[in-house]
């Protein structure tokens, strides 16, 4: 574990404006804002959350439905905006939340390929030195001409895990997504996310299933209701939250 | 600055991917495919040369020109602008799970339409040749113009796509909008038909400006005028400056009105 700060999170809070949902033209809006209800039920998903994780490490991030975990990530991977406070990270970011999302389903599986590369920042050029190996861990070698919409659920998210664990990015994000598949599908992802861990990148990982979490990470960050609870080494967390 | 710089040239791929994905779409299952985008104009101009022709007769000299080259610059404001302004809406899905500089959507929507333009530029082209039309070497200054546009309609296209996100009815007001626009400007009647009142109107639009300009160099052989050159480039600036403005204020908060 080297001292390089890879991903830096100050005093992080993020607010939710509930009753925005609720109107969606002008004349609501200007009556609400007249009436001054616009800002009424505040919710804040993450309330000063302040952590830093190292590279090589891998963070696990537990906690309760709702606790802001993905709210968390999301933050990191660039996605939203924090209210208050900060994050930086140091190195190229691969998300992975919700399989299939950068999709077009009209597009052909090859595709899509290259479109969900670009959408990390590859080149033409580079998927295409990539693309054997994606076909191969995906297991779709007859399938690759065939549009997106026609695929199954578990081909899809086959798809969308060998294009997002490409090459080696210095921060990968896990959301959760290492619950769809079958068992050996599941077996092979846990291989590759221990092999990207090895060759030196940076994990984190949201999972509800503590076995998972205590066979890959290494660190644990809790967060209830918006709050991080507890931070610090697998082993003794683990414990804990396991007993709550 | 440098940050957005690194950042475009990061996602320049995305930015290609984007455009490829809207025009393979656009032509997938077509039988003609891509010729449509030489077509259309083609036989839009056909109908509407008829019916002025034999229905309103209008007295001006090649008349099918005339519409042509009118039509060549409003359908891509039209389009370019239609278009970019739901590209945010449209690709939500996507911005909530992954980071995107999200200009990139409004960008490549302007780009897919520009395509669409140079094709029906070369359709304006082949018509010209086909009737012996003179192309007078007044012709080269026409990318002036057609730029000068497509930076215009990108500020548009930025404000859209932002004031889209949070209000939906613009969707439904912008074609009403863009169909009066459509009269606004001399694409169909020459401005001398124009009563007083409205001339002063139709002069104010930003399009009438580069319709007179495009139609000077393309048909009249004469240089369009500094005057015009440089309301076009002020009118230009301060739209994408406004654009992006708007666009890069309110960003952040796309995610969550989506």
């Amino acid at each position: 574990m080297s001292d390089k700060v890879m991903v830096k999170v100050e005093h992080v809070s993020m607010k939710f404006n509930l009753s925005s949902e609720k109107f969606d033209s002008f004349k609501e809006y200007v009556i609400k804002s007249l009436k001054n209800q616009v800002s009424f039920e505040e919710f804040w998903a993450l309330k000063d959350v302040s952590f830093e994780v190292m590279q090589g490490d891998a963070l696990g991030l537990i906690g309760l439905n709702g606790s802001g975990k993905s709210t968390m990530l999301k933050t990191i991977a660039g996605v939203l905006k924090p209210t208050e406070g900060s994050v930086h990270v140091n190195g190229s970011v691969a998300p992975l939340i919700e399989l299939g999302a950068g999709f077009d389903m009209d597009l052909t599986a090859r595709e899509n390929v290259f479109l969900n590369g670009a959408l990390l920042g590859h080149s033409r050029k580079e998927m295409e030195a990539f693309y054997d190996d994606i076909v191969s861990f995906s297991e779709l070698e007859n399938f690759m001409n065939v549009p997106v919409k026609n695929f199954s659920s578990g081909m899809v998210s086959r798809l969308a895990f060998s294009i997002a664990t490409i090459g080696v990015p210095d921060i990968l994000i896990v959301d959760e997504v290492l619950s769809v598949g079958d068992f050996r599908f599941q077996e092979k992802c846990e291989r590759r996310i221990q092999a990207m861990a090895d060759q030196g990148t940076t994990i984190l990982f949201v999972s509800h299933s503590i076995a998972q979490v205590k066979k890959i990470c290494d660190k644990i960050a809790w967060l209830e209701s918006g709050q991080l609870k507890r931070f610090g080494a697998a082993s003794e967390i683990c414990k804990e939250y396991e007993q709550s | 600055m440098s940050a957005y710089i690194q950042n475009f040239i990061k996602f320049q791929p995305l930015l290609g991917e984007l455009i490829a994905r809207d025009i393979k779409i656009k032509y997938r299952r077509s039988v003609l495919g891509v010729l449509w985008t030489l077509l259309n104009p083609l036989c839009m101009m056909i109908v509407l040369s008829v019916v002025f022709s034999n229905i309103f007769k209008f007295d001006i000299e090649n008349f099918p020109l005339y519409i042509l080259s009118g039509q060549l610059i409003f359908n891509f404001f039209s389009d370019a602008t239609t278009s970019s302004m739901s590209s945010i809406v449209s690709s939500a899905s996507l911005i909530k799970k992954v980071y995107v500089p999200k200009y990139l959507f409004v960008l490549s929507h302007i780009f897919s339409s520009f395509i669409n333009l140079m094709a029906s530029f070369t359709a304006l082209l082949l018509v010209m040749m086909a009737t012996r039309t003179e192309l007078h070497w007044t012709t080269l200054l026409a990318p002036v113009p057609l730029l000068l546009l497509v930076l215009f309609s990108l500020g548009v296209g930025l404000v859209l796509a932002a004031v889209t996100v949070k209000f939906r009815d613009i969707m439904h007001l912008y074609s009403v909008f863009i169909t009066a626009l459509m009269y606004l400007t001399p694409v169909i009647y020459p401005m001398a038909m124009l009563p007083e009142w409205l001339t002063g109107f139709v002069m104010l639009n930003p399009i009438t400006n580069i319709v007179l300009m495009f139609r000077n160099v393309m048909l009249y052989n004469t240089f369009f005028g500094w005057r015009s050159l440089f309301v076009a480039v002020v009118e230009t600036g301060i739209m994408l400056m406004i654009g992006f403005w708007v666009f890069y204020k309110n960003q952040d908060n796309f995610i969550l009105n989506l």
